[in-house]
């Protein structure tokens, strides 16, 4: 684990981007610029981080950044990292260089998952970060396959009929660990040393790396700006979203809950949940229980935990 | 020096890109084009290259890459057909909105539906307003001799923007040539490494691909108008180099019989050939005849075309690809305009032929060049707009 004393007071993210008051995305990029070792590139991809930090003629990086598109992140992390080993065969660069891509669930979750897969086999030395916000955020709060469960969105509302979104939130961490890469974990931003470790080890490993980092989302998650960190440390406590990694294939949990809190203390500041706490559809707060309960038991086994 | 090898058009343009020094292929295979990485995969695992080859899992993925490794300062190179070259339609308008010199090999095929693997031009016409330098080459040597031109002319610090060298599918992917190619120093010596103007170095941080709203996305779109209409001095001055070289000219456009031809055919690619040898055997038969060959289709040579035809009664441009619900094809749209732009009255008409690589034979063309003739004396165009060589 880093501690304060340990991190850079540069700030490589700087303030006056245009993101939300409360947004987990500005908190993730500034703690992930933190843990740098060296010259870095950053690859975002489309979404609410990249339109809300570099609204020409400002930007808020420090160190180079490009955005190409919505689904290829990786693929043009794949093209830069390939670009410098060819640059260092001819002697026209000498440094290493880290590259960084950035990627919201959209992006990584659904139309970027073919390009992070490629990226991930061919084995590109790079660390993908994917902030988890759970939902379309940038276009105005759609489902993605990150949504979880009741939660309501705009392509999933709260009907009369269907309370939100019916399907389960995928794997991510599971589908990249499948790829055999050396490093794969997950994290939230109220965990800050935790996190702050996992991106310099994602850094460290030669080859690709994936990190899943929670990102509260006070507009699409409809909570109180200023009450994102909290919701981030509740969705750990409740054993909602389970904080571990995946190093050379052995699954370790990071952060134990021993007493969790019921999943409703997490779902209930959250407005996306709030058709849930009806006598219609409150059945649906035990389905989302038991998934978490399971999904729990799932990792702890993995880990070696159960 | 120089000596001459048996290419395929597809090996003629991995040859070139062999000895361009490319530092990174980002690639993916489909025919007809896959001969073109089939053939550089070798060169890499024979340990004759030192270039990256990443083996992308798509075409959309292969020209993200490529754009990352141009803007990192790399020489960069791909190759693509039909659905991949759709396929990365997207990417294509940001490599050039990005201004990054990329070069690809564009092997023409069919669109689907229905899939078809053979030759026209729907692929690259499809894409034909994404802001590329877009070239069709004739034949191998053609596209040897472009493909190694094309690098010097994206890199250009004037140009700054992709090139495609395009190739008839089959016709010329995969026919086998005999195809002059330079000494591998003398290809250095022409090419030497790039030298990119901005770089995503760290040490001078800087911002790619920022959102642009109403107040400047306009402006910088312009610009990339202009870069783009700029481009043939480069352009012009890179084949001059070239022509030092090797003794091959190359220009915007290439014409045959026109000093006092009556009527003549416009077309690209592989067909200018034949349409060169069926105007060959006309003239020996006293028909005045002529060919009108554009090298350069984006930006559009206008006022070359337009001068070549300036003592033309009648002319009949061949479009590889349909335009569906508009007066003309592609280039019959072009042509039209440049004519009308510059005030030159001539009896048009277009032809759409070839369509997912149904051959288009001497007599086809023999009797495009007789309606052309009939043009000329009557005045009178009977069909703007025909599809020849289709059956009934």
């Amino acid at each position: 684990m880093v501690t304060l004393k340990e991190l850079t007071t540069e700030e490589l993210f700087t303030s006056g981007h245009r993101l939300c008051a409360g947004c987990g995305a500005g908190t993730v990029a500034r703690m992930t610029l933190k843990a740098l070792r060296g010259p870095t590139i950053a690859v975002n991809a489309t979404g609410c981080l990249e339109v809300s930090s570099t609204i020409y003629p400002f930007t808020s990086w420090k160190i180079p950044w490009v955005h190409v598109a919505f689904e290829n992140a990786a693929a043009v992390a794949s093209g830069i990292e390939s670009a410098y080993k060819a640059l260092a065969k001819r002697n026209a660069w000498d440094k290493h260089v880290d590259i960084i891509a950035f990627a919201g669930d959209g992006g990584t979750f659904d139309i970027g998952i073919q390009a992070l897969s490629g990226a991930l086999e061919r084995g590109h030395d790079f660390l993908y970060i994917c902030y988890d916000n759970e939902a379309y955020m940038n276009t105005g709060i759609q489902r993605s396959g990150a949504t979880p469960h009741g939660a309501a969105t705009t392509t999933s509302p709260a009907g009369t009929k269907i309370p939100g979104k019916p399907e389960f939130k995928k794997d991510l961490i599971g589908i990249c660990a499948a790829h055999g890469i050396e490093f794969a974990a997950t994290a939230s931003p109220a965990y800050w040393n935790d996190y702050i470790t996992k991106v310099r080890r994602g850094l460290e490993v030669e080859g690709p790396a994936v990190i899943h980092v929670y990102s509260p989302c006070p507009l699409g998650m409809r909570h109180d700006s200023e009450k994102s960190i909290e919701l981030a440390r509740l969705a750990v406590q409740t054993r909602y979203w389970p904080v571990y990694e995946v190093e050379k294939g052995k699954y370790k949990l990071n952060i134990k809950v021993p007493k969790p809190k019921p999943v409703v203390d997490y779902l209930k500041p959250q407005g996306r949940f709030r058709h849930l706490f009806t006598p219609q559809f409150q059945h649906e707060l035990d389905v989302i229980q038991h998934w978490v309960d399971e999904n729990w038991k799932r990792i702890t086994a993995l880990c070696g935990e159960a | 020096m120089s000596r001459v090898m048996g290419l395929t058009g597809d090996e003629a343009i991995a040859y070139a890109v062999k000895q361009s020094n490319v530092d990174v292929v980002a690639a993916y295979p489909i025919t007809p084009q896959t001969i073109i990485v089939e053939a550089f995969s070798e060169y890499v695992h024979n340990g004759e290259v030192n270039t990256e080859f990443v083996c992308v899992e798509s075409e959309h993925s292969a020209m993200s890459a490529c754009i990352g490794s141009s803007l990192t300062g790399a020489r960069v190179f791909t190759a693509s057909s039909s659905q991949g070259l759709a396929l990365m339609h997207e990417m294509l308008y940001i490599a050039s909105g990005l201004r990054c010199p990329i070069v690809m090999g564009v092997a023409n095929r069919a669109l689907s539906a229905p899939i078809n693997i053979h030759g026209d031009h729907s692929d690259m016409m499809g894409s034909r307003d994404c802001g590329w330098i877009q070239i069709y080459g004739e034949n191998a040597q053609e596209a040897y001799d472009w493909t190694l031109q094309a690098f010097r002319i994206a890199e250009d610090s004037n140009v700054l923007l992709p090139v495609t060298v395009n190739i008839d599918g089959f016709i010329l992917s995969h026919s086998l040539e005999g195809v002059e190619v330079l000494e591998d120093g003398d290809a250095a010596r022409f090419l030497s490494t790039r030298k990119p103007v901005l770089t995503i170095d760290p040490s001078k941080p800087i911002t790619v691909g920022a959102l642009c709203l109403t107040d400047y996305y306009f402006e910088m779109k312009c610009q990339q108008a202009e870069a783009l209409k700029e481009t043939p001095k480069a352009i012009d001055q890179v084949s001059r180099e070239y022509e030092s070289l090797t003794g091959r000219r190359y220009s915007f456009i290439e014409t045959y019989g026109l000093e006092d031809a009556q009527a003549a055919i416009l077309c690209l690619g592989s067909t200018a050939g034949t349409a060169k040898a069926v105007a060959k055997n006309l003239r020996s038969r006293g028909k005045k005849v002529g060919v009108i060959k554009p090298w350069l289709y984006r930006p559009f040579p206008a006022k070359e075309i337009v001068k070549a035809a300036e003592n033309l009664e009648a002319l009949a441009v061949l479009d590889r690809a349909c335009s569906f619900g508009a007066l003309y094809g592609a280039l019959g749209n072009d042509v039209v305009s440049a004519l009308y732009q510059e005030g030159k009255k001539l009896n048009v008409f277009n032809v759409v032929y070839g369509l997912g690589g149904r051959d288009i034979a001497p007599f086809d063309i023999e009797a495009i060049f007789k309606e052309a003739l009939e043009v000329a004396e009557t005045g009178l165009v009977k069909e703007p707009l025909k599809f020849v060589g289709v059956r009934e």
